[in-house]
């Protein structure tokens, strides 16, 4: 994909609302590579968060004085701003969760729970994080559905052929990752979604790692649902999206139960509220929803579609300087059409041994499973390292990453 | 460029390179197998005692994983040589941290006291105070 037209990121720039990219250890600064675990949180949305706190704190929903009245708009604006973000119908499609673990375990509770059965097929990807593999599986085990695996090609992409050959009529839910957490690969969401649409079936996709680093439209994508956590994409943690249309989200019963999603409630009986309360019980996480409001407006200030061509650049980048070297094994698809990450190992040196002599230098790399350990027994390696890119950061740091190669051949030689 | 944290020094590295007592024993007293999920290390211990039921006489160990863990198992299989199943039951992960000789960051604690983990379950499984098919570090 071109982004020739666009223009690139002040990155200098970026990186002053980042205080927190400025620090030391032992005297070298922190090249923080593991974006793909979390990312770090701008001033202005540290601000939002901390005036939230100053001047408008309350409670939610019930209360009638001045400053409930403010927390409560906050809070519920913050649905309207996400639902545009992602071209959702308004913040009746909107729900905030905890993280996108939490939005896979709504969806399998309150809909797999009571809607699956033992002729039922749930259909995910051999790439998909724990997040949507266990929850599924524990689901099907439960309710006596399959889970069936849509297999990867040598290049870490999805084998679409494989794809429409298992989604058939018995298949209830196809689950799939927008963008793999250790591959890097982008698959095809829309085709996976109209495939699952073509026998009934639902699509739910996994955005945790697209919703940061690229535009994403849930119409476009014509998906059921759609999560991802707020912690990735310059947001606080402790809030997450499950994005669901409005008509399914109706028929859904609530998973959690409590105050503040209640219509009427007896000794014998309850009503739910409107979407999207229905789905949040209790004092939801208010400062984080601001937070999130203003990660939001961060990002679109910068504009996705050049975070998207950065990210692509400098995995492109990293992807062609790991590959130069003889003794590095890369895992997922070459070229630019991948999200902002690099899986890798350097011959004869554990990812943990790497990662710990990586560390020594302060670049901030994560060794182990990514969360996708039967994808990692697929590779046929226990674990990996992964370097994961973000707005603010270079290709000088990329340079670093490599070079350190060289301390870890000299130890391990 | 520094070569590398205290970590890695040149013992760790030696006994990674050039493990002790690596392999299998052909007639092992106890055996047991230990694995750490989260980084894939994998190590087995075959440990066989003296006629006094008492006495370490030969310790091996095999397996895969990263340079912590399989130096402090090279390490501790000649440690235990000569030490009774008592004394390596008392064992702690300080005894091991301080038999590495180096610091060991907070994340990597797990990956040194694996082998002394396994060792320990397989004295207690051959005891019968223990029922576990293999040993798993978490946190
Ligand atoms: C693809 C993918 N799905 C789900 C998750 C889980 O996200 P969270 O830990 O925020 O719930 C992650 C992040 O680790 C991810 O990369």
């Amino acid at each position: 994909m071109s982004h020739q037209h666009l223009e690139a990121l002040d990155v200098a720039a970026i990186r002053e609302e980042f205080p927190i990219l400025q620090r030391e250890f032992d005297g070298q600064q922190v090249v923080y590579l593991d974006n793909a675990a979390t990312t770090q949180t701008p001033d202005p949305v540290v601000d939002a968060m901390s005036d939230y706190y100053r001047e408008s704190n309350a409670n939610v929903h019930r209360g009638i004085h001045h400053l409930s009245q403010e927390a409560s708009n906050a809070y519920e604006t913050a649905h309207d701003r996400v639902a545009e973000f992602i071209n959702a119908d308004g913040r009746e499609e909107v729900v905030f969760t905890k993280n996108t673990t939490e939005g896979e375990n709504l969806l399998a509770y309150a809909w797999g729970l009571n809607e699956l059965g033992p002729e039922d097929e749930v259909v995910l990807t051999e790439m998909e994080h724990h997040a949507s593999l266990v929850t599924w599986q524990q689901i099907a085990e439960r309710t006596g559905a399959t889970v069936r695996y849509i297999r990867i090609d040598e290049d870490g992409r999805l084998d679409m052929d494989h794809a429409a050959d298992l989604i058939a009529d018995d298949t209830a839910i196809v689950s799939a990752a927008h963008v793999s957490n250790t591959l890097g690969t982008v698959n095809p969401v829309g085709q996976l979604t109209d495939l699952a649409h073509d026998h009934d079936a639902l699509s739910f996709i996994d955005g945790a790692q697209a919703v940061p680093n690229r535009p994403v439209d849930v119409k476009a994508i014509d998906a059921d649902f759609y999560a991802f956590s707020g912690h990735k994409m310059a947001g606080p943690t402790g809030i997450g999206v499950l994005y669901g249309k409005r008509d399914l989200f109706e028929e859904l019963d609530p998973f959690l139960y409590g105050g503040g999603m209640i219509r009427k409630v007896t000794f014998e009986d309850s009503t739910w509220g409107d979407l999207p309360w229905k789905f949040e019980p209790g004092t939801p996480q208010i400062a984080e929803a601001v937070g999130l409001h203003a990660a939001v407006d961060w990002l679109e200030d910068i504009g996705l579609e050049r975070i998207q061509a950065h990210e692509e650049e400098l995995a492109a980048y990293a992807y062609d300087r790991l590959a130069a070297e003889d003794d590095v094994e890369l895992y997922g698809p070459d070229g630019s059409d991948r999200g902002g990450l690099v899986s890798f190992n350097l011959d004869g040196v554990h990812a943990h041994d790497l990662t710990s002599i990586m560390n020594d230098h302060t670049i901030a790399v994560r060794a182990g499973d990514h969360c996708t350990q039967p994808l990692h027994d697929k590779l046929g390696v226990p674990a990996s390292t992964r370097a994961s890119f973000y707005v603010y950061n270079t290709r000088e740091e990329i340079d670093k990453l490599v070079d350190a190669l060289d301390d870890a051949r000299q130890l391990f030689a | 460029m520094g070569l590398g944290s205290d970590m890695y020094r040149q013992q760790i590295l030696d006994h990674y390179k050039n493990p002790r007592n690596y392999g299998e024993l052909e007639d092992p007293t106890f055996t047991h197998i230990g694995e750490n999920p989260m980084c894939g290390d994998e190590i087995r211990m075959d440990v066989k005692l003296d006629d006094d039921e008492e006495t370490i006489e030969r310790v091996a160990f095999s397996g895969d994983g990263c340079a912590i863990s399989q130096a402090s198992a090279s390490m501790l299989s000649g440690k235990l040589h000569g030490k009774t199943v008592d004394e390596l039951l008392e064992m702690d992960r300080d005894d091991v941290i301080d038999m590495l000789g180096v610091d060991i960051s907070p994340m990597r604690v797990k990956c040194a006291v694996l082998a002394e983990k396994v060792a320990q379950d397989g004295a207690e499984i051959y005891q019968g105070e223990l029922d576990v098919e293999k040993t798993t570090t978490e946190d």
